[in-house]
């Protein structure tokens, strides 16, 4: 019911919504929650376990009950608070987790077997038969007891991260906050400013107070006007900080203004890191439920949320209210709910010796025992050693003290302190490096008094930061005292719930306490108390409370549960912003993307690089086809492939070869200027990390190769060898990956392909079998080495990259001219396979050189990387397996890359393992299945025929045994 | 997290790559023996509380830096390079 | 005989205008690195004067003499870009051609710190990253060097093969800064 007079909405700006398929009316400045209480909504949500009617019980984002789902389709939004929604024209809500409707949920027959549905009822119940679980149990459980749910369309939103710094971040816009950031806004120093509602000014927008002679909420604006002048100062409002993580970092959620959040191109959420020097935790407090039986019906509210309710949008959750509480909160309440014209049926005040100067109906020393009704508050019990009292009432307001929000205080490890007088836990100093507590937060809890720390914890940080504390007089403002006496739970039959968002009740923390789960992490875990959401906000302290009761001992002995982040539930899609579509990984293109994708070849990722896989031509409908074609092309006449991936490292320095000889297990001190030789690099441990090229272009300058998965691996390995283990070495090294388009041309006729184009033509005697120097072509320098990764007659020919393109399309024209074309990864592939050459998928870190075959190139001469590991027992006899070349020799003629192999009468179980297949390939010139694989003591097996069984797959087939090269094994073509 | 990249500043975590015990700046003689290079390669301790660990600033400038922190509080206790820290050490 | 057309970074991607902010590709002229040899760092910083104007950057910052500048790029490690770079300078340092290694790009106008605050976790206040400063960071999930030419434009620089999620990356980010501003 909305009531007349001033409030932070704007009555001549009305805004149309709908919840539950009914359109309604809501005012601009609204929440989706004061909406709908002024629509006389009541009931909003079924509850979690026992679908029981639920309405709104606080206005702020620990709210329990009114959860809903926002929006439709691929946008719509599940489990958001309505005490959170800024109300927009056009918003769409509903009710979730009931069936078939709001009003009547099936499910709601949960409510009646309460009795056998408590605390571990799961464990007990759904033990055996243990198949049953997964197929019986857990689906029924799953549509049971549940949030709302999720489109399953991919979300069309954008969300968005961002970072901030600053020399003070302020958390919380009330009184102690603003306090805080104007003093160190106007002392100079770099301030954000967050706070997760719409407004600033924190409970000031809830209460009748004044500060400084106006009203509380119009100090707030004048204070953050000024701010918001400063350029010094960030004022971040629906921004929550979600968590405090090391050195200073902090998480904050910001969710967009709805008419921003709807422009084109903007986010509905960001979320940021920021990293402050310092922090002001200025969090406020929130009021605590007290548990009696059926205090969750609709019409039941925390009494603050009332006033705010009241005070801020000007609306009534009921028609009348009676206002029961343990502290002065409850009759702060009852005077405003007076103020403003609504009826208060009784104010109940539990403290024996209350007084009250308000004319209601007035029960001290006692308590509500029971609420009345089932979909809403229609009466309440008050009772008394004398018995007890029934009255009629649609609404009624608690409050059952105040708990400081500590949260963040505990994100590192911190426990929060017991406060008796307040009867609540407040911060430890110092609990978090570099942020200081200061108004309710720290259980200070009057408007002076959170002015008065905001004050002091903006002069303890500005001192530490440097700066002169500015002079600012306090404003005048309420000074009461805080007057409290415990009340957790009220004595009586039915059930009274402590979690509201999970629907665990009293009896359910003593049954835990009564089986003995009596440590508050596990009662938590065995009730579930504080698991929902909204992490038990409102009920952790009251359940540790009711579990310190019944364990016999008090509660800074019971102790509180670990506060973790985040403080409010954060959408997955801001934690993970940026990181959606396109935004997951960077793409990274050769300068031959453009002409390969034209020339319709599917492109393959290698990492974060887009590779073609083949070069499809006319007529051809399966790759194998290209493939086969490729491979033949290159053998007979010549091809052309980008190789720009691979890993390009320019080393330089009058130590770059002793350097070298120390990373790599063979020389390259002793390799001549203007040649190449191949290499093998070892991990420490003795193991093959990479293998390339390196030539030498200069006495002091090489040019080492890498494969293309490994090259930031080998990178960070050089800068380690010479930073951390041989800073005496003078030596260099530069990336030069992106400096150089380079592309492979093999076959008998890459040569002729190359001398139509270079400014000069290559010879034999000139360019012999790993060489390397400076061409030119059309009068651009390059660098040609030949090398050879298909065995064939081979260059690789390199020029900057803004030639890439140009020299693509000129390499591939050209070689078609004379029956070549381009090759793709597939036929790359097959190419190396019949060449024994290897991958990645050899060397694949588990692999030492004795493995491959290439003990032999770890030099005696030297020491180096891995040398005294690799020369280990165990990695080096008939006991390891080595690498071999693998035929099909049986009725299948298939290999499959990672299946085992084992001796050909033996069973094809683990124990007999002999090894695996690593690569395989159609070999169109041997015109078989080809694979390389690794065979326990395989080189001295080569002509064994062994079985082949991919579990996997179901394929099994014989296969022999022989060389890893098996294609020109004297290297006669790439040499000659 | 924050590093200080002796070069660099103050910098987010998520530009460092993580190697491990800072153990490894102190390669054994090749003679050492195998204890001396199993405790270099393998064996690592695995300490609540101070810790010496290496850290590359691969996405910054490329400095390899050794962090010494405490596993419990999270205190960054100092950084320095790993280069200064090898030739301060030989 | 063959003619090879040269291609740039971002041919086709760039210029960009979204709201008050501009991207576009920056020509950088010849771009080297220059690493320094040990001991050479004062010798090469005098010659690197002498031939271009310009002495070793301090780290995180730049120097320049007219079309020359000198970004630090790492430990004892410039990119000098704007100018070819003196062949003499190599017996004091490794000189390595980088100008066809990078997209270099300009992002400008009201709100450019705010778009690179979506990609980089460096702190980009006034005060700490003013004209002249740069540093070696990452961007999205690109290693990247930024730098701050004066207030409100940047040179922002990624490995040449990224430069389309580069260019895709701060659009996302340009649309929604332009979006806040309204």
């Amino acid at each position: 019911m909305r009531l007349a007079g001033d409030g932070q909405i704007d009555r001549s700006r009305p805004i149309k919504f709908r919840f539950d398929g009914v359109e309604y009316e809501g005012l601009k400045g609204d929440t989706l929650a004061s909406a709908l209480l002024a629509n006389d909504r009541r009931m909003v949500a079924r509850s979690f376990k026992y679908h029981r009617p639920r309405g709104i019980m606080t206005a702020g984002s620990e709210e329990p009950n009114a959860l809903v789902t926002l929006g439709l389709g691929p946008a719509q939004d599940p489990n958001v608070r309505a005490t959170t929604v800024e109300l927009f024209e056009g918003l769409m809500a509903r009710p979730q987790n009931c069936w078939p409707s709001l009003g009547f949920d099936l499910l709601s027959l949960n409510d009646l077997a309460a009795p056998f549905l408590g605390a571990g009822f799961y464990y007990k119940t759904f033990m055996w038969p243990k198949a049953a679980w997964e197929k019986l149990y857990e689906p029924i459980i799953r549509r049971a007891a549940g949030l709302g749910a999720l489109s399953m369309e991919a979300n069309t939103d954008r969300y968005e991260k961002a970072f901030a710094h600053c020399d003070l971040l302020v958390i919380g816009a009330g009184p102690a906050g603003l306090m805080a950031a104007l003093a160190a806004g106007r002392a100079g120093a770099d301030v954000i400013l967050c706070d997760e509602d719409m407004r600033t000014g924190g409970r000031l927008n809830a209460e009748r107070l004044e500060v400084g002679g106006q009203s509380g909420a119009d100090w707030a604006e004048a204070v953050t006007d000024e701010l918001q002048a400063m350029p010094n100062v960030r004022v971040m409002t629906r921004t929550t900080v979600t968590g405090a993580y090391d050195q200073g970092t902090y998480g904050a959620l910001e969710r967009l203004a709805p008419d921003v959040a709807m422009r084109p191109g903007a986010p509905r959420d960001c979320f940021w890191r920021i990293v402050a020097e310092r922090a002001v935790l200025a969090a406020g407090a929130l009021e605590r439920p007290v548990a009696f039986a059926n205090n969750d019906r609709p019409g039941v509210m925390m009494a603050g949320a009332v006033r705010s309710y009241v005070n801020r949008w000007r609306v009534s959750p009921g028609r009348s209210v009676a206002v029961f509480g343990n502290n002065d909160s409850a009759h702060r309440t009852a005077a405003d709910l007076i103020a403003a014209g609504v009826h208060v049926s009784a104010l109940i005040d539990s403290r024996q010796d209350a007084q009250c100067d308000l004319d209601v109906p007035f029960y001290a020393g006692r308590e509500v025992s029971a609420v009345h009704g089932g979909r809403g508050v229609e009466a309440i019990s008050i009772s008394s050693i004398s018995g007890v009292e029934k009255i009629q009432t649609d609404t009624l307001a608690v409050s059952g003290g105040w708990n400081p929000s500590v949260h963040l205080t505990c994100h590192m490890n911190g426990r929060p302190a017991w406060n008796k007088q307040i009867a609540a836990f407040v911060p430890q100093d110092g609990a978090i490096p570099g942020m200081v507590t200061a108004g309710a937060c720290r259980g200070d809890f009057s408007t002076r008094a959170c002015l008065e720390g905001g004050m002091a914890a903006a002069r303890e940080v500005l001192q530490d930061l440097g700066h002169a504390v500015p002079d600012i007089d306090l404003p005048r403002a309420e000074d009461s005292t805080y007057d409290i006496t415990p009340l957790w739970a009220v004595p009586g039959k039915g059930r009274a719930w402590l979690d509201f968002q999970n629907d665990v009740t009293v009896k359910d923390v003593k049954q835990a306490a009564t089986e003995n789960f009596q440590s508050v992490e596990h009662m938590k875990r065995y009730t579930t108390q504080g698991m929902a959401p909204d992490q038990g906000k409102n009920s952790n302290i009251g359940a540790l409370a009711v579990l310190a009761d019944a364990t016999g001992r008090g509660i800074p002995e019971t102790g509180t549960t670990t506060y973790r982040p985040p403080f409010v539930p954060v959408p997955i899609a801001a934690l993970g912003a940026g990181g959606q579509g396109k935004g997951f990984a960077p793409e990274r293109f050769t300068t031959s993307h453009k002409a390969s994708v034209a020339r319709g070849a599917p492109m393959i990722e290698a990492g974060l690089w887009f590779r073609p896989s083949y070069f499809p031509k006319k007529g051809e409908t399966h790759w194998r086809q290209s493939c086969d074609r490729e491979v033949c092309m290159v053998r007979e006449a010549v091809g052309v492939a980008d190789v720009s991936t691979l890993g390009k490292i320019d080393i330089q320095g009058p130590d770059a070869g002793a350097f070298l000889d120390f990373v790599y297990t063979n020389m390259f001190s002793t390799l001549k200027v203007g040649r190449v030789r191949y290499g093998l690099m070892l991990r420490e441990d003795g193991h093959v990390m990479d293998d390339g090229t390196t030539a030498r272009l200069g006495e002091n300058h090489y040019l080492m190769t890498t494969t293309t998965a490994a090259a930031g691996q080998v990178m960070r390995h050089l800068e380690f060898v010479h930073q951390a283990l041989r800073p005496d070495l003078d030596v260099r090294f530069t990336s030069v990956t992106e400096q150089w388009a380079q592309f492979a041309v093999a076959g008998p006729k890459a040569r002729e392909v190359l001398n139509g184009l270079l400014d000069a033509p290559l010879s034999d005697e000139a360019w012999p079998f790993m060489s390397c120097g400076p061409v030119t072509l059309a009068g651009v320098e390059g660098r040609l080495f030949r090398i050879s990764f298909s065995g064939e007659h081979g260059y690789e020919i390199a020029v900057p990259s803004r030639y890439g393109d140009a020299l693509f399309r000129a390499l591939v024209s050209r070689a078609e001219g004379l029956g070549g074309g381009p090759y793709g990864m597939e036929a790359l592939n097959v190419l190396r396979l019949e060449k024994g050459f290897i991958t990645h998928a050899e060397i694949h870190g588990r692999v030492t050189a004795f493995d491959i075959g290439m003990e032999r190139m770890v030099s005696a001469k030297k020491d180096c990387i891995g040398k005294t590991a690799a020369a280990r027992e165990g990695l080096n006899g008939p006991e390891r397996e080595q690498l071999v070349g693998l035929r099909p020799a049986g009725e299948v003629k298939m290999l499959v890359a990672g299946a085992h192999l084992f001796n050909a009468d033996d069973a094809a179980v683990r124990v007999n393992d002999q090894g695996y297949v690593t690569s395989v390939g159609y070999s169109p010139v041997l015109e078989t299945n080809i694979g390389l694989g690794f065979l326990r003591n395989g080189r001295a097996r080569h002509g064994e025929v062994i079985r082949m069984v991919d579990h996997l797959n179901g394929v099994e087939t014989l296969c022999e045994v022989c060389g890893p090269v098996q294609f020109d094994p004297e290297g006669g073509r790439m040499r000659g | 997290m924050r590093i200080t990249c002796p070069y660099c500043g103050e910098r987010d975590r998520r530009e460092f790559y993580y190697q491990g015990d800072a153990v490894a700046l102190d390669r054994p003689d090749p003679e050492a023996g195998e204890a001396a290079w199993d405790d270099y390669i393998h064996n690592r301790d695995n300490p609540a509380g101070v810790t010496r660990d290496l850290w590359y600033h691969e996405t910054g400038c490329g400095a390899w830096v050794v962090v010494t922190r405490n596993t419990v509080t999270h205190e960054i206790l100092s950084c320095e390079l790993a280069r200064g820290a090898k030739e301060a050490g030989a | 005989m063959v003619e090879l057309k040269a291609r740039t970074p971002c041919e086709g991607l760039l210029p960009l205008e979204v709201g008050a902010l501009r991207l576009s590709e920056a020509e950088a002229g010849p771009m080297t690195s220059v690493a320094a040899f040990q001991g050479q760092d004062a010798t090469l910083s005098t010659e690197m004067k002498a031939a271009h104007g310009v002495t070793l950057p301090e780290p995180n910052s730049v120097t320049e003499s007219g079309n020359a500048r000198a970004i630090w790029f790492g430990p004892r490690m410039a990119l000098l870009t704007g100018t070819a770079a003196d062949p003499g300078l190599a017996s004091h340092a490794a000189l390595t051609d980088q100008s066809d290694a990078w997209a270099v790009v300009r992002l400008q106008g009201d709100g450019a710190a705010d778009v690179l605050a979506r990609l980089t976790p460096i702190d980009l206040r006034p005060g700490v990253f003013d004209p002249g400063a740069t540093a070696r960071t990452e961007l999205q999930h690109m290693q990247a060097s930024v730098t701050c030419l004066e207030e409100g434009n940047y040179q922002i620089m990624v490995f040449r093969a990224f430069a389309e999620t580069l260019v895709h990356d701060l659009k996302t980010a340009m649309q929604a800064v332009a979006a806040r501003q309204g």
